[in-house]
């Protein structure tokens, strides 16, 4: 690991005050800045340690969920109120990591998360990611684990969260603070970016902002479930995820969110898709077509060309079972 | 850096260079050998201790960011003498081969029963209402942070359930 000097913020504005200076990281969990800072694929020179910041709360307000950006990943997994009413959060964030991973990971980290591409992590390796104008060695190498939707020529990385799939679904946004008191929130939607030709630019955060909080709109009735596909039962990252909130009436879907993890370089989601469900009755036709929206785009690299037919029946058992009648549920 | 952590009930007064991970000062600067460093990434889990009575991995924290946290080690928990219900478990039921990966198990299967009596849901959980149960699923799920090179998993998986069901008798 490379020097650093280490910083403990008092405050947020001690945090965004000392984040000014170049070459500041922030530091939370730490559960994947150091694993990056150890391989030397992070060089940050200086860290400040937001962890003791006071954003842990997890308030109910009229607009919905407030999560503080601290808040530990085992903490809203087992929050009575994100249970109850978004249960689709809880499942995502326990279908990640490990249990001393999700203790220390916090909300806001999670997000910020970097691909876990092989090639990314390894400095010997070409990656525009990491070294921009290097080329991409997963183009062309093994890309079991990479993107089929939105990639570019010059990087074919996935996201790996879970819990941002979830959040996806349910049309989060998140709050970010900057130095000098500027506060603004961004639709989760708009906070990730397509890698482009400039793949190293994963968000829309400026140099020295903070997230402070995400979130949630009121919960809408109906079902959530999470479906992650994986390598092992536990502890791996998805291959193919699916987070729906689907709502019937009268046999016909109602209200549909959808969002797609392992697919793309961010939590991926499609108003074509959930336009051509709403209205409808749920029907196999129905959920093919579904999938033919969602995959008409879609593109392999070889190793992962198997996603394409994975994500099609992964997007068919989940909308099956959201569309099952009470009772008739596997 | 001056960092102090109580690791034990035992207050360790520590000068450390930043980049010092928790394990490391447990380890080198402490002296307390029992937990163990098996990958130092995050991904075996040998480095598990206890930080405030919360499971993580030693090996992916700073020790700088602890300091004044109270830290619970494989020594913390019991000794030959007074062995603690998991310790004496891992015993009676062979949930070891070479040991190596056995102080992180049994650090992390203490915490992990506290969150289960807590009633934290797991990915295999029907419900997310509890109540959690220890049974054979739930623990497999829950310590998956936990590898064992030598899979004796079975034995494991049977010293947590003996430790837990000792517990429920003794409640």
């Amino acid at each position: 690991m490379r020097a650093f000097d280490y910083i403990r913020a008092g405050s947020c504005k001690d945090a965004l005050a000392e984040a000014e200076t170049p070459g500041t990281a922030f530091i939370a969990g730490g559960t994947n800045l150091l694993d990056l800072m150890k391989h030397e694929v992070m060089t940050p020179a200086r860290l400040v340690d937001i962890s003791r910041l006071d954003l842990r709360g997890i308030t109910l307000t009229d607009a919905g969920l407030r999560i503080g950006a601290m808040v530990s990943n085992s903490d809203l997994a087992a929050d009575p109120l994100v249970r109850r009413h978004w249960p689709l959060l809880s499942r995502a964030l326990l279908a990640g990591a490990s249990g001393q991973l999700r203790n220390k990971a916090t909300t806001g980290g999670n997000l910020l998360q970097r691909t876990r591409c092989y090639y990314f992590y390894d400095t010997a390796m070409q990656c525009n990611k990491r070294e921009p104008g290097s080329g991409c060695a997963a183009i062309g190498g093994f890309n079991r684990i990479h993107a089929i939707l939105g990639a570019s020529d010059a990087c074919i990385a996935t996201h790996p969260s879970d819990m941002a799939v979830a959040l996806r679904a349910l049309s989060a946004e998140v709050e970010l603070l900057a130095a000098g008191g500027g506060r603004r929130q961004v639709p989760l939607a708009a906070f990730y970016r397509l890698p482009g030709d400039t793949p190293h630019v994963e968000t829309v955060l400026e140099p020295g902002e903070m997230i402070a909080a995400v979130l949630l709109p009121p919960a809408e009735g109906g079902r959530q479930i999470y479906r992650k596909v994986r390598d092992r039962a536990s502890y791996a990252f998805a291959l193919v995820s699916v987070a729906a909130c689907l709502r019937m009436e009268t046999g016909r879907i109602a209200a549909a969110a959808l969002a797609f993890g392992g697919l793309a370089h961010m939590p991926w989601r499609s108003a074509e898709l959930e336009g051509a469900l709403i209205g409808e009755a749920p029907s196999p036709a129905l959920f093919d077509h579904a999938a033919d929206l969602l995959l008409a785009e879609a593109k392999g690299q070889g190793d992962n060309d198997f996603k394409i037919p994975l994500a099609r029946r992964t997007l068919a058992a989940v909308l099956a079972e959201a569309t099952a009648e009470e009772g008739a549920r596997a | 850096m001056h960092v102090t952590l109580t690791i034990n009930d035992t207050k360790h007064h520590l000068e450390l260079d930043p980049r010092v991970t928790l394990l490391d000062a447990i380890r080198h600067h402490a002296g307390l050998t029992g937990t163990k460093k098996g990958c130092d990434h995050g991904q075996c889990g040998a480095c598990t201790v206890m930080v405030n009575g919360r499971r993580i991995n030693s090996c992916l924290s700073l020790a700088v960011m602890h300091d004044g946290d109270a830290i619970t080690t494989i020594e913390g928990l019991g000794t030959p003498e007074a062995l603690s219900p998991l310790q004496a478990a891992f015993i009676e039921t062979d949930g070891f081969q070479c040991g190596y990966c056995t102080p992180g198990q049994i650090c992390s299967a203490t915490a992990m029963l506290e969150e289960i009596r807590a009633g934290w849901p797991s990915h295999v959980s029907e419900t997310l209402d509890g109540p959690a149960l220890p049974t054979e699923a739930e623990i497999a799920e829950r310590m998956s942070g936990n590898l064992c090179r030598c899979s004796a998993y079975p034995n494991i998986i049977a010293a947590i359930r003996l430790a837990a069901a000792e517990r429920e008798d003794a409640a």
